[in-house]
């Protein structure tokens, strides 16, 4: 007997990647041949061993090495001949699911250069500060005359070319800010590192008692420090974003004009190609049904739940899925007309509309840089008019005020935190991509869900259970064993989770566009719309439904619905509980979108809504000054993605809601929204305090510096504790949130409404 | 004070070492996959290095 669960979901975009693999591989200069997969699914540490040795075990392999931090692979062989396909082969075979990937256009090579980069200048500025303290250490033990000349000689020896070198970010971004007109932190940054260098080498020529090279190295390697996290943070969201798409990177089959088939890469795709599309498979790209009748699922498009009959001359987009029979598919050119380029044109519209963030960190630094230079003004002038114009004792004062207001601890306030934060956050299934969330997540004050695949779970559910009998959830099975129609997984998963045995019905024939006809002994079963199966139409409840007809017996109705993800009432509860407004903006249809509404307990709900109008109501409460966290997964739901103040989208989501979202989150519960807004507010807090414990502490020190009692000893002491303090308390964050809660918490969905109890504590 | 003629350029030779090796660890990947050398020195039997010979 076949049994439901051997039917392979449909939905599921990671099919095996059939393509060939030999574009992707690459010729070392030895020439020896190299491939690099992406396996999303190696999540266990044993795995390591298991796919390396199978494949080192392949005949021709010469080295297969995993990176588990990047869930990559890379093989390497040296003949010619060897077919790279038996890796993809191999990896398929052990239960993975692997792309081949080309570290040249993902920008992750970009990623981790620019990582090594940064790394690079933070090891060089370590090792300089730690020597150039050691020398500064003894000047202010009491070193005297030739040897404290000495001392200086050999910092600065070792302070100009790592400012030279360690310092270019810095620069770079400050000559970039002034050349438009604008201060940020990077400019008073450059300033006091140079210009202490530079009065320090002045020093050092006149046989001077006091030289800044410590400080200014010392401040260079914290702040590479704070850039080094907040780079690291950013890195690992992309390469985990990367890895999910690669998932949907899909192939096609083609047939050619003499009719023969072949499997090539959606991306080779082109216009007037005709594409076979398997049931159960997804379109690669937009086209018309040139033959075939099927019905397909365009939920990921539209927002709408029900599947639609799809027949010749049918219109059909990238992203739908292909249900009941197989679909031959003339490709339409990707141009102006097609709906994925109308998407992208509003959402392009609306990311252009959007005013730029302006984070917390820049909003400090507008008025935190001039005010130093400032002080650092008023400090020169101020001596000069004290000492007679004695310019050496007035530059040296003003450089010690420059180096004390020195943003140090600032430039690790906030991404020593985050990167905390989105460490917690990444190991529970969200990718936070970018910090500026954190900040934007945490001042959200209306939550706009996406009905299909956001608040649902985007696969139809079984819903006139209790009205039903056995036998006829039984035979109903029976018929629907082989179809991967949805309505038929779902009676065969009901029928399942009943432990109701499938009856065994002979010659099962699936009629595409209307359903399934069998024989039971020498009765005929039919099992499908209401059209097919000559049942009168009644009112329209708005649910898809099947129907069950046993011979001249009375039919069944199976009615089916987009069952709720399980925790997204006491999301949603919760939310508005802290305070939110709440609503949902479907495309799908008013009765299903209705009766999620009411479900959830939200007033406020649009059914019906083109990408367009999301896009404009978006716009409109922005406009509004509503600050809109849009939670949403369809391609029709992109644009409004863009235009919201922040977004999220589930794994789920389309490529492009990906794409455009600013955090994702991972599994079947909607809990994720509350614990990365909780997470964030928690985050937020913490830098705030970060900022206050910064500018506190400058604030202490600048009035002695401006009197001149600051020497390089105490500016050391002042940047060194103050950096120290901002980075304990940033740690605090895994202290407010213990994992094993968090864990725990996440883990039992059922344990809800109970949500933000680690937040409370932590607060 | 000749001393220091000895000290400082061992010192600096000492931490210069240090800091080539890193940079040498950093260009020799060793830094590219933390979490998958955390979890290697689990691996319990040693595989030797495979490298055939060359056909």
């Amino acid at each position: 007997m076949v049994t439901c669960c051997a039917i392979g979901p449909a939905l599921d975009a990671g099919s095996v990647f059939a393509g060939d693999m030999m574009p992707w591989v690459t010729q070392r200069p030895d020439g020896s041949f190299e491939l690099e997969m992406m396996i999303p699914g190696m999540t266990s540490p044993q795995t390591i061993s298991t796919v390396e040795e199978a494949l080192e075990g392949l005949p021709g392999v010469q080295f297969a090495r995993v990176n588990f931090t990047g869930k990559r692979l890379v093989a390497g062989w040296q003949d010619a001949a060897f077919n790279p396909n038996i890796i993809a082969e191999k990896l398929n075979e052990l239960g993975f699911i692997s792309r081949p990937f080309d570290p040249r256009d993902s920008g992750l090579k970009a990623d981790d250069e620019q990582s090594r980069t940064l790394l690079r200048a933070v090891a060089v500025s370590g090792f300089a500060a730690a020597n150039i303290m050691l020398l500064s250490v003894s000047v202010w033990s009491g070193a005297e005359g030739s040897t404290r000349d000495l001392f200086h000689w050999i910092s600065a020896g070792i302070a100009l070319p790592t400012i030279a070198y360690a310092g270019r970010p810095f620069f770079r971004s400050a000559v970039r800010a002034l050349s438009s007109g604008q201060f940020n932190m990077d400019v008073p940054i450059s300033l006091a590192v140079c210009l202490a260098a530079l009065m320090s080498l002045y020093e050092t020529f006149n046989h001077g008692e006091v030289a800044y090279f410590d400080a200014s190295v010392t401040l260079l390697f914290f702040l590479l420090t704070g850039r080094y996290l907040d780079h690291l943070m950013r890195a690992r969201a992309r390469s985990a974003v990367s890895q999910l798409l690669s998932l949907s990177a899909s192939s096609a089959m083609v047939v050619d004009d003499g009719g023969s088939t072949r499997i090539i890469a959606a991306t080779a795709l082109k216009p007037e190609m005709k594409m076979l599309v398997a049931a159960g498979e997804r379109f690669a790209a937009d086209g018309i049904v040139l033959s075939g009748m099927s019905e397909v699922d365009r939920s990921l498009i539209s927002g709408e739940s029900n599947p639609e009959p799809a027949r010749v001359g049918t219109a059909v987009h990238a992203g739908m899925v292909n249900l009941t029979g197989p679909l031959t598919v003339r490709l339409t050119a990707a141009g102006q007309d097609t709906f994925l380029a109308e998407v992208i044109r509003l959402m392009v519209s609306a990311e252009q509309s959007q005013s730029r963030f302006v984070r917390i960190a820049d909003r400090l630094a507008r008025v935190y840089s001039p005010a130093v230079h400032i002080l650092a003004g008023t400090t020169l002038a101020g001596w000069l008019l004290w000492t007679g114009g004695n310019w050496h004792v007035s530059l040296m004062t003003a450089i010690a005020v420059l180096i004390i207001t020195c943003p140090c601890a600032l430039g690790l306030a906030v991404p020593a935190v985050q990167t905390v934060a989105s460490g917690l956050l990444f190991r529970k299934g969200v990718m936070i991509k970018d910090g500026a969330v954190f900040e934007k997540l945490s001042g959200v004050d209306t939550v706009v869900f996406d009905k299909t695949g956001t608040l649902t779970k985007g696969s139809l559910q079984l819903a006139n259970l209790p009205g039903l009998s056995l036998r006829d959830l039984a035979l109903a099975a029976g018929l629907a064993a082989t179809s991967r129609h949805p309505l038929s997984r779902a009676i065969c998963e009901a029928a399942k989770s009943l432990g109701v045995r499938p009856v065994t019905i002979d010659n099962v024939e699936e009629l595409p566009g209307r359903g399934l006809r069998g024989m039971l002994g020498r009765k005929t079963v039919k099992l499908g719309s209401r059209l097919w199966c000559e049942v009168p139409e009644s009112t329209d409840r708005g649910l898809p439904e099947f129907i069950l007809i046993r011979g001249q017996a009375k039919p069944v109705f199976f009615t089916f619905e987009d069952e709720l993800r399980d925790d997204a009432a006491a999301v949603i509860a919760t939310l508005k509980a802290q305070g939110l407004k709440v609503e949902i903006l479907s495309g799908d249809r008013d009765v299903a979108v209705r009766r999620t509404a009411l479900r959830l307990g939200i007033e406020h709900w649009q059914a019906g809504v083109t990408p367009q109008q999301k896009l404009a109501y978006i716009q409109s409460l922005r406009d509004a000054g509503r600050k809109v966290l849009v939670v949403g997964d369809g391609l029709n739901d992109a644009p409004a993605l863009a235009a919201g103040f922040t977004s999220m989208a589930p794994s789920s989501a389309s490529d492009i809601g990906r794409t455009v979202a600013d955090t994702i989150f991972m599994g079947e519960s909607l809990e994720p929204v509350l614990v990365a807004r909780d997470v964030a507010r928690v985050t937020q807090r913490i830098s705030i305090e970060n900022f206050v414990l910064a500018v506190g502490y400058n604030a202490l020190a600048v009035p002695l510096a401006m009197m001149g009692f600051v020497t390089p000893l105490i500016a050391a002491i002042a940047m060194s504790t103050s950096s120290i303090i901002v980075i304990a308390n940033s740690l605090r964050l895994t202290i407010s949130i213990p994992r094993h809660k968090l864990t725990a918490h996440m883990a039992s969905e059922k344990s809800l409404p109970a949500i933000p109890h680690f937040v409370r504590r932590a607060a | 004070m000749t001393i220091l003629l000895i000290l400082i350029p061992a010192a600096l030779v000492l931490g210069a070492l240090g800091l080539a090796a890193f940079m040498w660890s950093l260009r020799n990947g060793q830094f590219d996959d933390l979490d998958g050398a955390a979890n290697r020195i689990l691996v319990d039997e040693d595989r030797p290095k495979i490298v055939k010979p060359r056909e």
